[in-house]
């Protein structure tokens, strides 16, 4: 079955994010004052072929693990949905 | 006749720098290995230099650490031989695991291309045995993401073993925030593994060891190696 990955990768809430930190600054500036805090990520969209959906997350997840993302400063999340 | 090996991964862009040190100034054998060789044979030192593997995708080193060529410089490494990652030959040690830790980009968001001081942190590793103790060297940085991040318990063990090599300071060797030009935690510029036989650092010893260059500083670095790789 063919399936759609949604992953997001995000820097760990621990971890400064200097590109957020500038955006924010960016919003301030045009007078959004209210924003009190952004951060950055990345999104990554995979198509793949898998059994099912609990094995096409499970897959997602190892990739994550060994490439997308790095556990070391990121968190990542997963959305699987099947493709028409 | 020691030799040195450097490695070209798509988007390097030090590696010439690097080869004109070790062949031409140093004079010692040196041959440049393509990211898709495992052939590492007859090198005593390999060199993983700056430039931008794989255009930086999705995290600096992040695809280059699956290159071929890394498995061999992993095996290189366990069994006892030298690697030093220079600038994205650090980034790529640390995404391999090689070397513990995580780069981030430079607080400030800007790629900084400039002229540091470096204090010497550790000198009994095969990369500084010619430095002095607290010897402060003048060597450029050139990069975007530099910012040495690594957790507290990770911090105390590279503290507690001695790994830290080099760290950002003042001309007159204290360490201070201002002195610091990216962020890295406890100033860190460069660290090498527990065995002391792989440094990574970000600062470019290689553009900086001739005195034509305006520096020579870098050159103490390589005939570090030179003199341990001769014993």
């Amino acid at each position: 079955m063919k399936f759609k990955a949604a992953v997001i990768v995000s820097l760990k809430p621990t971890v400064l994010d200097a590109q957020g930190e500038t955006v924010r600054a960016g919003l301030h500036r045009l007078g959004y004052t209210g924003v009190d805090a952004a951060r950055v990520g990345k999104y990554i969209e995979l198509s793949l072929e898998a059994p099912d959906q609990a094995q096409a997350q499970a897959q997602v997840e190892r990739m994550c693990a060994d490439l997308l993302a790095n556990p070391i400063i990121e968190d990542y999340s997963v959305q699987i949905s099947g493709q028409p | 006749m020691l030799s040195f090996g450097v490695v070209v991964f798509p988007g390097s862009n030090c590696d010439q720098d690097c080869f004109h040190v070790t062949s031409t100034v140093l004079g010692a054998p040196t041959r440049y290995i393509w990211h898709e060789s495992q052939d590492l044979s007859g090198l005593d030192c390999v060199i993983l230099p700056g430039g931008f593997s794989y255009g930086d995708y999705l995290r600096t080193g992040a695809i280059a650490r699956f290159s071929p060529v890394m498995a061999a410089v992993a095996r290189f490494a366990q069994a006892g031989g030298l690697v030093i990652g220079i600038c994205n030959g650090f980034q790529i040690l640390l995404e391999a695991g090689l070397l513990p830790g995580a780069m981030l980009r430079n607080v400030g968001q800007q790629f900084i291309c400039r002229y540091v001081y470096l204090r010497t942190e550790a000198v009994d590793t095969p990369f500084t045995n010619r430095l002095q103790p607290g010897q402060v060297v003048r060597i450029p940085i050139a990069h975007g993401e530099g910012n040495y991040y690594a957790d507290a318990d990770t911090l105390s063990q590279l503290e507690a073993n001695r790994q830290v090599v080099f760290r950002y300071c003042e001309a007159d060797g204290r360490v201070t925030p201002a002195a610091n030009p990216n962020g890295s935690v406890a100033n860190i510029a460069g660290i090498c593994n527990r065995e002391r036989n792989v440094l990574g650092m970000m600062p470019h010893p290689e553009r900086c060891s001739e005195p034509l260059l305006g520096s020579a500083d870098g050159r103490l670095i390589f005939d570090s190696i030179l003199a341990r790789m001769a014993q």
